[in-house]
């Protein structure tokens, strides 16, 4: 469904991808395992329009959107959970959730069943979003993605700063969610986790893809060698 | 008694100063940009109000329904095709496009109009005035403040009640995830300069029937306007109205004082206010 | 290896620069009065951009109210020799001193205020400077003054050796000007200024004081303006506060020979100076319209080089002409054969 070929992308003179190749089908969660710098959140940036690429580079249902800028790319039924949350400090918990639903796709999710996937959110929902505590960020941040009702979401370094209680607790809503029909693309760093919530994973290093398969053939082993490159 | 009323007529004034203020202060707190031809877009509408005054032989403030939607569009189109190049980390671009679009529209306005200052005639509602005790309030002056009070509290009912409201802060706040909710900022931006000027609008049709203006009367009004912002505190729209009441106030009494004083006296007390209160009277609060 | 911020373009330019002052100082003997006028008006120009240049191109200040020390220069200038009497040029020094000390509060205070804000800080700044002139009466309040003919005929007695000395410290002035602003990049400050444009936070983590630094340059620019704007009133012998204090003439134009020829080079006002001046003459005629055209001349430079004209050459064909980046000059001498071979045993 979605599927980006030889993406190449540069920060100046800095070249950060060199030809990425990568494919998630419908209905399929897919992990994205690397270190720091490896080019993980340049390729979440490119695929959302964040960052420029030529058109045939990103392709989604076999269209080429490369050349879409974010807010139409969101259109189409891509979502992000960014790295860090990033939530909209002046709007309110429930501000942050129906902000999700600017682009207008009509779906299974709206603020009523947000509320009951994340009842605490419910309770405080007129509060400013900066008074939550990260993991309810967190969950404000998944909502507000699923308020697009989209068809993919990607969730970029989905449990970094998270207590690990709060990581569980994320992670056991996680298949409620994608069972609803949804795709994922899932940047994680916990390799265990990673290979664990996935169908299939790609391993990242130095901006290009070392590594790619099922998780029920690829150990943690083979990840850690080619997490480390060597 | 000829204090009081120096200080009444500088609260009403402040109203204008409001208004100056709240386009200004809109653009910064939705984009960050400050619009250094803002002063010369309020002269262009009020020249634009007394053309269409003439023109169509209607009263100046009937002049609003189409100066107010012109001025918008003029707004949505210059951020679109011009300005949107110039947003950047980088504050320079904007700023020194906006000042090369002042000295174009001061010198386009001086050769369309001459340097002859103008001023519209509002017919009775020139002279008219209440009387209470000694005091005699201009009844325009008091339809101004009360235009600026409703102004600022359509805008700030537009920014926490409705969906562009909600657009225009979340981008603010964060115009790359914003994105990511689907708006395109490009858009965004537009509208709020669109907005910027539906403000300018009024803004300078009010100055146009308050005083006489001409093609240099621009840089003035930005000044005030800017004063009336930083005194009442970057991003709080009340704050402008407070600002410019604060202003006007200080003009009224500088003048009083010497005719010559009005303009400093409400510099100085910007200067004060600025050594004193950096962050403004009425700072807005961080979430 | 050698490192050298010379090249072959800027060794040259040293050369052309010598033999231009050495003609240039000599201009009083083969030029004609208009000419000299001229030549005079295009230093102090130059001198305004240099300093405007290093302001806002380098130091991040965008200020759009240099014309408060254009003009206090020039008024302090006409005060002090009206009352006092000493002669014009010997009191430069003192408007120079005078512009950093009246400069030190102001700066404190603009200071909290940032980018666009600053700019339009400083303008408020010069209208209080210009109001407050305007009420000065004994120097002829919002009509201004005449420079007395005693003051004129202390300058020299002559009318064309008054003109050669007005000449000559105008160019004096902007070799100075030139001079400090090279020198002050060039310097440990200067480095850290270059620094702080390029990154505000990352020269704070080096120690590097950014407001220290900007404020340096803040005072030291308002006293050069300030001399700079006292040499231009000494010249039209004639002050009021609308002229001394105009945005367009000490500020805008400036800007725009700034944004035009190249903001943040040092070869920059150079060209911006000579392309304004050349516009000026060829289209002065067409009055409004030659404004429009230079304020959209800016525009278009602004969006598409912003980097003006110099540094679209200077991007295109990397010349340099004020030798101001360091280079690796690859030498065959002993220090790098020894780094050669120290690079080869660290890949084994």
């Amino acid at each position: 469904m979605l599927e980006v070929k030889a993406l190449t992308s540069f920060y100046g003179d800095f070249q950060a991808l060199f030809g990425i190749d990568l494919a998630v089908g419908e209905n399929e969660v897919v992990s994205l395992i690397g270190s720091n710098g490896a080019g993980k959140t340049t390729s979440m940036r490119t695929i959302t329009g964040l960052l420029h690429c030529d058109a045939n580079m990103v392709l989604w249902k076999g269209q080429p959107i490369g050349h879409l800028r974010p807010d139409q790319i969101a259109k189409q039924g891509i979502a992000m959970v960014p790295e860090g949350r990033q939530l909209f400090p002046s709007l309110s918990v429930e501000e942050n959730l129906r902000i999700g639903a600017q682009v207008n796709r009509p779906g299974f999710w709206n603020l009523v069943r947000v509320y009951e996937l994340f009842p605490v959110l419910g309770e405080r929902r007129n509060q400013a979003s900066t008074t939550l505590s990260g993991g309810q960020q967190q969950m404000v941040a998944i909502g507000r993605a699923l308020m697009a009702n989209p068809e993919i979401i990607l969730f970029d370094e989905i449990s970094l700063g998270l207590a690990p209680i709060i990581i569980n607790q994320i992670y056991e809503a996680l298949p409620n969610i994608i069972d609803n029909g949804l795709s994922a693309l899932i940047v994680e760093q916990d390799i265990a986790r990673a290979l664990k919530i996935a169908h299939r994973c790609y391993c990242l290093s130095e901006g290009k893809i070392t590594l790619s398969g099922g998780t029920d053939v690829i150990t943690q082993d083979d990840v850690s060698q080619a997490y480390f490159g060597v | 008694m000829v204090w009081v009323n120096s200080i009444l007529q500088g609260v009403l004034l402040g109203g204008l100063y409001a208004l100056f203020a709240a386009g200004l202060s809109l653009i910064f707190g939705i984009m960050r940009l400050v619009n250094i031809a803002h002063g010369d877009l309020i002269v262009l509408a009020a020249f634009l109000g007394l053309v269409v005054t003439s023109s169509l032989d209607i009263h100046p403030l009937a002049s609003l329904v189409v100066v107010v939607p012109a001025m918008a569009l003029l707004g949505y189109l210059l951020q679109y095709l011009l300005l949107n190049r110039t947003m950047s980390d980088d504050i320079l671009p904007p700023l020194l496009v906006t000042f090369g679009l002042s000295v174009i529209l001061q010198n386009v306005m001086l050769e369309t109009f001459s340097a002859d200052p103008q001023k519209m005639n509002t017919g009775a509602l020139d002279t008219a005035s209440i009387t209470v005790g000694a005091l005699h309030i201009g009844v325009l002056p008091l339809l101004m403040f009360a235009v600026a009070i409703a102004v600022i509290a359509g805008l700030q009912w537009l920014f926490y009640h409705t969906a562009i409201g909600r657009a225009f802060r979340a981008t603010s706040d964060n115009a790359d995830i914003a994105q990511l909710m689907g708006l395109n900022k490009k858009h965004v931006f537009s509208l709020a300069m669109a907005l910027s000027l539906a403000v300018v609008a009024i803004a300078g049709i009010f100055l146009g029937t308050k005083t006489s203006f001409d093609p240099s009367s621009g840089p003035a009004r930005l000044i005030f306007g800017f004063e009336a912002v930083i005194i009442g505190g970057l991003g709080n729209l009340w704050g402008t109205l407070f600002g410019g009441i604060i202003l006007g106030v200080a003009q009224g009494i500088g003048a009083q004082i010497h005719p010559g004083l009005q303009q400093l006296a409400g510099h100085l007390v910007f200067l004060i206010l600025l050594a004193i209160r950096p962050n403004g009277l009425f700072p807005r609060v961080a979430h | 290896m050698l490192v050298t911020r010379n090249s072959r373009s800027s060794n040259a330019f040293i050369v052309f620069v010598g033999v231009t002052l050495l003609v240039l100082c000599t201009a009083p003997l083969w030029a004609g009065r208009a000419d000299l006028r001229f030549l005079s008006e295009v230093f102090l120009y130059l001198g305004l951009a240099y300093l405007w240049n290093l302001l806002a191109g380098y130091a991040g200040l965008v200020s759009v109210g240099q014309q408060a020390y254009v003009g206090f220069g020039g008024y302090l200038l006409f005060a002090l020799a009206i009352n006092v009497g000493v002669t014009p040029l010997a009191l430069l020094p003192v408007v120079g001193v005078a512009g950093v000390l009246i400069a030190i509060p102001v700066a404190a205070l603009m200071f909290r205020l940032h980018g666009a804000y600053f700019a339009i800080g400083t303008w408020v700044v010069a209208e209080v400077f210009r109001l407050t002139a305007a009420q000065i009466t004994s120097l002829g309040g919002g009509s201004g003054t005449s420079l007395p003919v005693s003051v004129v005929k202390s300058i020299a007695s002559s009318r064309s050796g008054r003109e050669s000395l007005s000449y000559w410290a105008a160019l004096a002035i902007l070799v100075f000007v030139i001079a400090l602003v090279f020198w002050f990049l060039r310097s440990r400050s200067g480095l850290a200024l270059t620094a702080i444009r390029d990154n505000e936070l990352a020269a704070e983590s080096l120690g590097i004081s950014v407001w220290r630094t900007k404020f340096v340059v803040y005072i030291l620019t308002a006293g050069l303006t300030s001399i700079l704007g006292a040499l231009i009133f000494l010249q039209k012998l004639r002050i009021s506060p609308d002229a001394a204090f105009s945005v367009n003439d000490w500020t805008a134009f400036v800007i725009f020979i700034v944004v035009i020829g190249g903001i943040g080079t040092l070869e920059g006002p150079i060209i911006g100076t000579l392309l304004y001046f050349l516009l000026r003459e060829t289209l002065a005629d067409l009055g409004t319209a030659y404004l429009v055209i230079l304020g959209a001349t800016a525009i278009v430079i602004m969006l598409f080089a912003p980097k003006g004209i110099w540094g679209f050459i200077k991007e295109r064909f990397g010349i340099e002409l004020f030798p101001m980046t360091r280079r690796v000059v690859k030498k065959q001498s002993v220090q790098t054969q020894n780094t050669q071979t120290l690079k080869g045993e660290n890949r084994d």
